[in-house]
């Protein structure tokens, strides 16, 4: 570089400062602390919201339900069992029963061209048959059946069967509920065999009320003023009864109160004693480290269906007990080493980290290092551990109500509720369908709020999806 | 290796200890015992059969006695049953729930991992999203609804059908076994997808996938050799816990479809408060699962050399 290059001509203003200052460090976004970040995170995930909605709304529905829908759980409607959700709640107001010897005939009814005919209006009071003589016969014998018989082959429950000479009528009164009933009539010999043809009717019973009745369950402002033919709105079950009469709503929001009772202390309770236990264990470390994971490796090894279902003998469910509190107990004594492990992991993990180095040579006592550092890093994994707990405790709960070693009846849980359901799954499957789904719900809710939780405010255990 | 495989047992024996210890003093620690109802009309009989059932003795001493007679392998009479021996009853009834057991780990490890697979390989598309649909449908639905759901589908089968092509319950021929079995295995199975579609999303992107597809190798070839025997290692080592999952969750299964598994009867003896089968039963399906997930932790090393160093 012998310097031959020329030099660009120079004048005084080439020497004055510049005006303008450039900035060479900027914070270009908000400072957010990790909770606000996490929150943001967790904001932007739809499926976590959709579930922290649908949290939101168990609890709505556990704790302000009950206030806004006020019917006792145990209370039964003993003539309307197993209604279906949404079933019809009108009563015609009829006259006391009177007996009925075949002799009243009620105006444009009788018998009909089929040879069998009603007496009277069908009601579930009572329904009244009359039949023609059938050539041939000397006694005869009835069937009901509440399907079409020609459909299913069959004419159904004999109820009844008539041998008294010149007896042309009979009443039915048996376990009438409001629906179709499908009648054949079967003419008998001498010997009880079948003559002739058989009469078919069918007929659609009207649910009847009494006036007594009536003001018996205040369903009415002035029952007095009330007639016959009147009509009259039952007591409203919206989601149905059980196979006992009891309300379906009622009895769903009483066992979610079992059920998010059990779901939501129990791995409360148990988190936070592993927590204890964990950070006990991480912190000290040496032998008592070592003994206390020892302890925490045999509970887990325990076979925890079998045990819970020890335990809740051991402590004995007397008669009228609700089998609550022993089911919790069991639950935290059988649950917390998982959490203890974690949370072990993670202290002594921290414990190691080079802030935590940095702190304590800059002279941090104990107290701040764990009130400053160690909590506040394993919160967000325990808060995970905390949300997937709460389905395993109400899986837990439900599978034990199930095979009748959780809470004892009358109190309701979703868990014995499906039991009780499962036995009439086939003819009233709403008293299965609900509770389940009451459980699969909330299940679904916890396990992904789990999920969003764990991508939000833990990025390592973030799922790979 | 021989030396963790005898640590691992050893650590084995000595958890079943404490089972078996637990269990004991838990079950005397319930008010009352099995005697004390209407067959011990005097307190002669009751002394009698207190005697019999060695109820008389100090504690320690019937501690003693149960271990001793644990290790030869006795559990001792059912209260419940005359004379019958509780070994018999787990004898009998053991060996059907452990074929519905297996019966279920083989649906729920094939499945799992069959439709992780599919999920990873079809990400983010049609098929992906119905089956993690119905994965945590399959997570979030208690089994006892899945036990009434499959016999309602198989009375509804039969009736189609006319005539019986699988049982609606109870025990005896394979035909008996398939749907507790698919039904028992439907939760571990959802699991298992959901674990194997995670770890097959991992070695999609590995480095030696991608050379192998440099050299050439055929896609199925990738897929079965490269793909899928690397990312099964994972779930292998949750079959231990599926394991235990399944025996004790085949109470449900057992009791819907009346099966006469060594569940159900466990339900049964504690409703009856049958000690001895009670004690017999948690100490045996507690040594069975603390060895099967020993075994199955000896059979991942095998299968997976990396963890053997460790």
């Amino acid at each position: 570089m012998a310097g031959s290059t020329d030099m660009p001509e120079l004048t005084a203003s080439d020497f004055t400062p510049m005006t303008g200052r450039r900035e060479t460090q900027r914070i270009v976004r908000p400072s957010r602390s990790y909770w606000q970040d996490a929150w943001i995170r967790l904001r932007s995930n739809r499926r976590a919201i959709v579930s922290l909605y649908l949290v939101i709304g168990l609890l709505l529905f556990t704790f302000l339900g009950p206030v806004l829908w006020n019917v006792d759980p145990a209370s039964q409607d003993v003539d309307r069992i197993s209604l279906p959700p949404g079933a019809d709640r009108q009563a015609e107001v009829v006259a006391p029963y009177r007996p009925w010897q075949g002799d009243e005939i009620a105006p444009g009814h009788g018998v009909g061209e089929e040879g069998l005919g009603l007496a009277m209006p069908a009601n579930t009071q009572t329904i009244r048959l009359l039949w023609e003589p059938m050539p041939g016969a000397s006694g005869y014998r009835l069937y009901r059946n509440v399907f079409p018989p020609d459909q299913v082959g069959s004419p159904g429950l004999p109820v009844a069967e008539v041998t008294r000479e010149g007896q042309l009528y009979y009443e039915d009164r048996m376990d009438l509920q409001p629906r179709d009933y499908h009648y054949t009539l079967v003419g008998l010999d001498g010997n009880g065999e079948q003559v002739g043809s058989t009469d078919t009717l069918t007929v659609t019973a009207r649910r009847a009320i009494t006036v007594e009745e009536v003001r018996a369950r205040a369903l009415h402002d002035a029952p007095d003023s009330l007639s016959s033919g009147d009509a009259v709105r039952l007591s409203w079950h919206p989601l149905g009864t059980d196979y006992l009469g009891r309300d379906m709503l009622a009895r769903l929001m009483a066992g979610a109160q079992v059920s998010l009772f059990i779901g939501i202390l129990a791995p409360l309770l148990f988190v936070l004693f592993g927590v204890v236990y964990g950070a006990v264990s991480g912190f000290v470390g040496g032998r008592l480290d070592h003994l206390l994971m020892r302890i925490a490796d045999f509970v887990i090894a325990l076979p925890f269906l079998l045990f819970m279902i020890l335990f809740q003998v051991v402590f004995g469910i007397g008669p009228g007990e609700s089998g609550i509190m022993p089911m919790l107990v069991a639950l935290v004594l059988l649950s917390w080493p998982a959490t203890a492990r974690l949370v072990r992991g993670q202290i002594l993990q921290i414990r190691e980290e080079a802030y935590v180095s940095a702190a304590r040579l800059m002279g941090a006592t104990r107290r701040y290092l764990i009130a400053r550092h160690m909590i506040p890093n394993t919160l967000g994994v325990i808060l995970v551990t905390l949300t997937f707990a709460v389905p395993t405790a109400i899986f837990t709960e439900a599978f034990l109500s199930f095979i009748g070693m959780g809470v004892a009846p009358p109190t309701a849980s979703w868990g014995s509720m499906s039991n009780e359901g499962l036995k009439s799954m086939l003819t009233h499957p709403h008293e299965l369908i609900l509770p389940s789904v009451m459980i699969s719900i909330t299940v679904l809710a916890f396990n992904l709020l789990g999920d969003g939780l764990r991508d939000a405010l833990d990025a390592r255990m973030r799922n790979t999806e | 290796m021989w030396r963790y495989t005898a640590k691992r047992l050893l650590q084995g024996v000595i958890t079943v200890w404490f089972i078996a210890t637990v269990t004991f003093f838990a079950m005397h620690s319930v008010p009352g015992n099995p005697l004390s109802d209407a067959r011990a009309a005097t307190p002669e009989i009751r002394a009698n059969l207190e005697a019999r059932y060695g109820l008389d003795r100090p504690l320690m001493e019937q501690y003693g006695l149960f271990l001793g007679n644990m290790l030869q392998g006795d559990f001792g009479i059912s209260f419940t049953q005359q004379n019958r021996q509780v070994n018999d009853i787990i004898r009998e009834h053991f060996p059907v729930s452990a074929t519905l057991g297996i019966l279920a780990i083989v649906f729920a490890a094939a499945g799992g991992i069959l439709w992780g697979a599919l999920t990873a390989l079809y990400r983010n598309r049609l098929p992906d999203v119905v089956i993690m649909f119905l994965v945590i449908l399959g997570i979030s639905v208690p089994s006892f609804v899945f036990a009434g759901l499959g016999q309602l589908a198989l009375v509804n089968l039969n009736t189609l059908a006319g005539r019986t092509i699988l049982p609606v319950a109870g025990w005896g021929s394979v035909a008996h076994m398939l749907v507790p079995a698919l039904v028992l295995g439907l939760s571990t199975m959802a699991y298992l997808t959901r674990l194997m579609r995670s770890s097959m999303l991992e070695v999609i992107s590995a480095d030696y996938i991608r050379t192998a597809r440099a050299k050439g190798v055929p896609p199925g070839r990738i897929f079965t050799r490269h793909q899928l025997r690397n990312a099964v290692l994972p779930v292998v080592t949750v079959l231990g816990p599926a394991i235990a999952a399944i025996t004790t969750g085949g109470f449900v299964v057992e009791l819907v479809f009346a099966i006469p598994g060594l569940g159900r009867y466990f339900v049964q003896a504690v409703q009856q408060l049958d000690y001895t089968v009670i004690m017999g039963t948690t100490v045996f399906y507690g040594a069975f699962l603390v060895f099967m997930v020993i075994l199955v932790d000896l059979l991942y090393g095998w299968i997976d050399p990396r963890v053997r160093l460790q």
